[in-house]
């Protein structure tokens, strides 16, 4: 039976008592008025009869009792129900009705919440229906992205304005392998990889001032600003970059001039490049020598015509003839033999205003030799087709020579045209130079400070097809550089890059990936949920890494804005350089036939410390696993300097009345799929899994960042090691 | 009027051969430099009055031993024809800006050789 509302149990003692009271007082009014003999009477006749009035008391209680108790189940047993009915209803996913009960005026009300339920199913269904359709757009939309990538020739990389990576193709991976410095170990995925930093693939400065001149193109309301350049990546491979970039919508309205990424399109040039400079040399060879050759001949051919020559001249002048005519069929031979080859590919000069390139100079030159730097007879509307960083290089290296050397006060830059060429002077007052000199500033390698360049002033005008010379103006006490460098093919006038042809943005993908993920603030006081995480496990020949065992397999995982990728993995067996003991196999399944032959730690420790570059190292038990990276920091020079977190003193934290915090224990407790445990990868991915899984049981506990991860963990660790 | 001193400066044995016989029919003095410190020693030994310099020399261009005559007052006297197999126009704009008197692309005519060579000798030098 259901326990009585206790309101009504004392509703009832209530009636009860005033019930008693009233009686009381009845009596005590009445027997006031009496007399004496009148009292002693009634006394005598209420004596006998005083159990009848208990028992009148009592049946009086029990009718109220049940009027009482209908009242109550009328006005509040019916609304309790239908309360909780109407939280059943609120709390459905379901379309639910309340049953009319009660009252006329609860019958009303029960209408009334199921007419605002029925409102709420038909909205929930409505905006359901919309959002599977938006993501079946989506989803649409990706597909069709996915497979125009894949179609692609070209490798294509996405990034954002910090450089973070967030889209890729399959072709780019392949790139990337192919550069990457172990391609067994992790096949490129320690330098490309979602979330990771593309300055980590490729040269930091050239990809720098790339983006650098892009945002100011887009600032001053270029349409369609791309920018182009070569870059020698790692095993002196040759990299033609491209890149475009990507802008905030504004709507309908147009394009924003806040970029928020950039595209770039990858294509390895080495070969054509090797080619192009062989071909270079064969052409080279074919002109300069075959016009050197024609001279000799016709000025031999011209001897001969005199009628008065001597036979022992004529016949040296014949000589001459004879041997250049077959020097140059030879060399024609040679050309016609090589020159059946491919496209012509050239280092990519880009079309810039020449102002604006002067204006970069200035800032460069300004910012690394810290003197005045001038502009002076700027033409404003010359266009120059120049490889813009690497004349940056030679002006920036000729003008700190300057300033270090010859104690240089200020520096000027000029630039007119000059027939068919554009002339660009770097000018100073004062000291001039020795021939020498200027000689082997034309000639050294750049270097700044302690950076060095492979390539010479001398390589940068070569790559332009200008020249370059020292020059004094002797009037005006004024010495310069002058560069001789070529203009863009067509002029293009000013503003009319601005192309209106094109829609606004392309359709068929929706960059919602460009809310820069972290920048600004320090990575301790970044929310755990925005990190990049790699986490990872060891198998080793034993528990004791001092005593002498080792690790024989590095398993790893990535986690980038609270998403396991599992595409991106690190797996590689170790040899340990000892043998595995018996007794440790059965654990790791690991045979001492498996690991012969893999790379030793050192060749594998330091591609896992590129894989797990700009991330925190999260490991099941970590201090462990750490232990064993730590002892061979001195051997392979590798040293993770990362932030470390441990999924076991966390899982501690998050359940502290849990008995055990084995991987096992915790994987069921959060119902993660165990497959492949105790192969290294197998138990990172089942650590990964953990992992996002305590990051929004943390936050429960007011755990949100780095930071306070870490000390509550220390805080276990120190609770754990009392008991 | 003394016989007008001509040096010949140019690695390439071939065409020496020529303009040697050819300047000495002409009637001046030849002395011949095959690279480009032997022509600056032979410059500043013999003070020719003109120098048939060839650009692509070993050890010194002609653009080298061009610049170090200009740059030495004693030598002002001395005209310069460069000689060159390399055709860019950039390369003629450097001959001159360093201080060339004429520049002269191979091949070219004898004849058209020899009268440059009269006209650069008949001119002062300022």
């Amino acid at each position: 039976m259901k326990r009585s509302d206790p309101r009504l149990i004392a509703a009832i003692a209530l009636a009860g008592l005033v019930m008693a009271l009233w009686l009381v007082l009845m009596s005590a009014i009445v027997w006031s008025t009496l007399g004496a003999s009148e009292r002693e009477a009634v006394g005598q006749v209420l004596a006998g009869r005083i159990a009848l009035v208990f028992v009148g008391w009592v049946l009086g209680l029990i009718a109220v009792a049940a009027v009482l108790r209908v009242l109550h189940q009328r006005y509040v047993g019916a609304p309790h129900r239908l309360l909780e009915e109407a939280r059943v209803v609120l709390a459905a996913r379901r379309p639910q009705q309340l049953k009319p009960r009660g009252t006329r005026e609860m019958q009303a009300l029960a209408v009334a919440v199921n007419e605002l339920a029925a409102q709420r199913d038909r909205l929930r269904a409505d905006m359901d229906a919309q959002v599977t359709q938006a993501s079946e757009r989506v989803q649409q939309e990706k597909d069709r992205l996915a497979a125009l990538m894949a179609e692609l020739h070209q490798s294509v990389v996405v990034c954002n304005h910090a450089g973070r990576i967030l889209l890729y193709n399959q072709r780019a991976r392949q790139a990337f392998r192919a550069l990457s410095q172990g391609p067994q170990l992790a096949g490129g995925a320690e330098l490309l990889g979602i979330g990771r930093s593309i300055y980590a693939a490729l040269e930091r400065q050239v990809l720098a001032h790339a983006f650098e001149r892009i945002q100011q193109a887009v600032a001053k309301g270029d349409a369609r600003p791309t920018a182009q350049f070569v870059t020698a990546v790692a095993g002196g491979q040759l990299l033609r970059v491209q890149v475009a970039a990507v802008r905030a919508s504004q709507g309908v309205l147009g394009r924003s001039t806040e970029v928020t990424g950039f595209v770039l399109m990858l294509d390895n040039v080495t070969e054509s490049v090797a080619e192009e400079s062989a071909r270079d040399q064969l052409l080279h060879g074919l002109t300069e020598g075959s016009r050197a050759s024609l001279a000799n001949i016709q000025a031999a051919v011209d001897m001969l015509g005199y009628p008065d020559i001597e036979p022992a001249m004529r016949e040296r002048f014949l000589g001459v003839v004879r041997e250049e005519v077959a020097s140059m069929g030879k060399r024609v031979t040679d050309l016609a033999q090589r020159s059946a080859q491919r496209l012509k590919t050239r280092w990519p000069l880009e079309d810039m205003l020449g102002a604006d390139f002067a204006a970069a100079a200035q800032r460069q030159l300004g910012a690394r030799c810290g003197c005045p730097v001038t502009l002076d007879a700027i033409d404003p509307v010359l266009w120059l087709k120049v490889d813009s960083y690497t004349l940056l290089q030679a002006l920036t290296y000729l003008g700190t020579r300057l300033v270090d050397e010859f104690e240089v006060r200020f520096l000027q830059l000029r630039l007119a045209r000059a027939g068919a060429h554009a002339q660009l002077d770097l000018v100073w007052g004062g000291q001039a130079m020795s021939n020498e000199t200027v000689m082997s500033w034309e000639m050294d390698a750049m270097r700044f400070g302690t950076e060095r360049t492979p390539l010479s002033v001398r390589d940068v005008v070569e790559r332009h097809g200008g020249e370059m010379w020292f020059e004094r103006e002797r009037v005006r006490h004024q010495a310069l550089f002058r560069f001789l460098l070529p203009l863009a093919s067509s002029q293009p006038a000013p503003g009319s890059l601005a192309a209106a042809d094109l829609p606004s943005r392309p359709e068929f993908y929706d960059f919602d990936l460009f809310q820069s993920m972290e920048e600004g603030r320090e990575l301790e006081d970044r929310p755990l949920a925005e990190l990049a995480y790699t986490v990872f496990d060891t198998e080793t020949t034993g528990l004791n890494p001092s005593g002498g065992d080792a690790i024989i397999q590095i398993g790893a995982a990535r986690i980038v804005n609270g998403k396991l990728l599992r595409q991106e993995t690190f797996d590689q067996l170790v040899n340990p350089g000892r043998s595995i003991s018996a007794e440790s196999i059965p654990i790791h399944g690991i045979s001492q036939h498996m690991v012969e032959g893999q790379p030793g730690i050192g060749e594998v420790l330091p591609v896992f410390h590129a894989f797990a570059h700009d991330t925190v190292l999260v490991a099941h038990n970590a201090a462990f696993d750490m232990k064993f990276l730590q002892l061979q920091e001195e051997a392979t020079g590798t040293v993770f300097r990362q932030p470390v977190l441990d999924t076991l003193l966390l899982s501690a934290v998050v359940h502290p009345h849990q008995e055990s915090h084995r991987l096992e224990a915790i994987a069921e407790r959060f119902n993660v799929a165990v497959l492949g445990r105790h192969t290294a990868l197998g138990d990172a991915l089942v650590t990964a899994e953990i992992w996002l899984r305590l990051i929004p049981l943390l936050a429960e506990q007011g755990i949100h960042t780095l930071r306070q991860a870490r000390e509550a963990a220390q805080k276990t660790y120190y609770a754990r090691l009392k008991y | 009027m003394t016989q007008k001193k001509i040096l010949i400066a140019d690695d390439e044995p071939n065409i020496v051969v020529s303009l040697e016989y050819l300047l000495q029919r002409e009637g001046y003095a030849v002395s011949i430099a095959r690279d480009g410190q032997q022509a600056l020693d032979a410059i500043a030994r013999e003070a020719p009055d003109l120098v048939l310099l060839d650009v692509m020399m070993p050890i010194k261009s002609g653009f080298e031993v061009c610049a170090s005559v200009r740059s030495d007052a004693a030598l002002a006297h001395t005209r310069i024809l460069m000689l060159s197999a390399k055709g860019r126009d950039t390369d003629l704009v450097k001959g001159m800006a360093l201080g060339a008197d004429d520049y002269m692309t191979k091949p070219f005519a004898t004849r058209e050789l020899v009268a440059r060579v009269a006209e650069l000798l008949a001119k002062e030098r300022p």
